[in-house]
């Protein structure tokens, strides 16, 4: 079983999303970090960058691949997680706090209400 | 991925799920990819020891008068170099000198052989001998019947030992003993696919659970772990030994591969491709199979990434992974032969992007002897 905070919201892609105001900040869940295991590489988004939900915006790469992962909202990437690139493995360790990938200024607020909530991706997951 | 019920299972199928292992698609299989992570498992069989599930492997059984003289006209070693026991990495070419595949030839008895070959190629091989093969040679396909572990890394010996007994007859290096298990024949041959020492053990598919079973039982003392096909992977990688389908293939012949010393040129009998690779041998290779590395860190190679020096493409990998053993990404790659030299300063591109590698000489990893 996975941890999957009841705050959060999560993109079908595994992503998850907290919101605060017309701020988000992005990652992966556990689920996620569980099926990638031994993450080695992360790659990530330049600041400014304006994105749309659903389009790939940064690569974790495991031992077996590199993976997508996408942007659950659109909006203006405003900062990175730079920790990431020396410490890589901190996406398996906490992959709900020390490892957030990215914040974003949300152009669209209300597209996060299309995201699953926390039972909806539990479900999901099958868990 | 494809429905897992549509795949090829082994006899070890529902043990790997109760051991709670990832299985994946590979070559048509369902098999385990990884237990508890590919690093953990990789770094077990270069310390202590892992046992893989290779039953998925074909086993065919060649044998009669003429066995050894039809052998040496289907593969690329010369098989008259084995004595009884030993056994030999070899290749099966097409007439264009490309592999087909590339396996390993047991000579069992004075006319009867072994032949270990690649899952996926399984129906391909065998189509292909049987095609070919002269009266008074038989040819069995005993793969399904099959079971196989390969048990590799320092303190493989030692836990073989303890599950088959003191008097179990440890093999030589490339050489197949066979022995007994709860009255079962069990074959050990000192061969793997780790670069560690160790043995890969064929028995009746049958036993496969019970065998597996006292297998982990008798290594847990000794740090043996239930291993994947992810550190698979990255354990061959690190050793330089080739997969085929990836760094070998049709397209690709065994001197462009680097596998020149298990081709004989020289034997009396032709072989498919022998007149390609005779042809080659004289003009010289125009690209060949190099190992490189990242040199300053950064994402690692993975298979089809082009390398490139300046604005020139020079090369395309076909396996890459990050090193557990070196902690960065290594690979391999067909380059031209121009920039084959180790020292060669590449060029990977990633995305887009462009990382800096070098070519190194094989392997990354030996173990010290």
């Amino acid at each position: 079983m996975s941890n999957i905070p009841a705050e959060l919201r999560y993109a079908a892609s595994h992503e998850w999303i907290k919101v605060e105001g017309t701020a988000g900040t992005v990652g992966i869940s556990d689920h996620a970090q569980s099926e990638l295991s031994d993450v080695v590489y992360v790659e990530l988004p330049k600041v400014g960058t304006k994105v749309t939900a659903g389009s790939v915006v940064a690569t974790i790469e495991s031992v077996k691949a590199a993976s997508d992962i996408y942007t659950p909202a659109s909006g203006e990437i405003t900062e990175v997680n730079t920790a990431l690139t020396k410490n890589p493995e901190l996406v398996n360790k906490d992959p709900y706090g020390a490892a957030w990938l990215f914040k974003i200024a949300l152009s669209a607020p209300d597209e996060v209400q299309k995201l699953q909530d926390a039972a909806a991706y539990k479900t999901a997951i099958g868990e | 991925m494809s429905d897992p019920a549509s795949l090829q299972k082994t006899a070890l199928h529902s043990a790997h799920q109760k051991l709670g292992a990832r299985l994946v698609e590979f070559g048509g299989w369902h098999m385990p990819v990884q237990y508890t992570g590919i690093v953990d498992e990789h770094k077990a069989v270069r310390e202590t020891a892992g046992v893989f599930d290779i039953s998925h492997m074909g086993e065919f059984y060649i044998s009669g008068a003429g066995a050894h003289a039809f052998l040496n006209g289907l593969l690329t070693n010369d098989a008259g170099k084995l004595a009884v026991v030993q056994g030999q990495y070899t290749l099966m070419l097409n007439d264009d000198a490309g592999v087909i595949d590339d396996l390993i030839l047991y000579r069992l008895l004075e006319e009867e052989f072994l032949l270990v070959v690649n899952a996926a190629k399984i129906a391909e091989d065998r189509a292909w001998i049987q095609q070919r093969l002269p009266a008074g040679v038989t040819f069995e396909d005993r793969s399904t019947a099959t079971g196989a572990l390969a048990l590799q890394g320092p303190r493989s010996l030692q836990i073989a030992r303890a599950l088959l007994g003191a008097g179990w007859p440890m093999p030589e290096h490339n050489h197949i003993t066979a022995y007994s298990w709860n009255c079962q024949p069990v074959f050990a041959a000192r061969t793997g696919y780790t670069g560690e020492d160790g043995v890969e053990l064929f028995f009746p598919a049958e036993i496969a659970e019970a065998f597996f079973a006292a297998l982990l039982e008798a290594g847990k003392p000794l740090g043996l772990k239930p291993t994947g096909l992810g550190a698979r992977d990255t354990l061959r990688l690190e050793a330089c030994l080739p997969l085929n389908g990836n760094d070998l293939s049709p397209t690709r012949t065994p001197l462009e591969a680097g596998l020149g010393a298990f081709v004989s040129l020289t034997k009396a009998e032709d072989f498919p491709g022998k007149e390609v690779l005779l042809k080659q041998k004289a003009n010289g290779v125009n690209e060949k199979l190099v190992a490189f590395r990242l040199t300053q860190g950064g994402p690692p190679p993975r298979a089809h990434y082009a390398l490139f020096l300046g604005e020139t493409r020079v090369g395309e990998v076909t396996s890459g992974a990050p090193s557990p053993t070196l902690g960065c990404g290594v690979g391999l790659a067909y380059v031209e032969i121009e920039f084959a030299e180790p020292g060669t300063k590449l060029e990977l591109e990633v995305r887009g992007a462009r990382v800096p590698v070098e070519v190194v000489k094989k392997p990354f990893y030996k173990r010290a002897k």
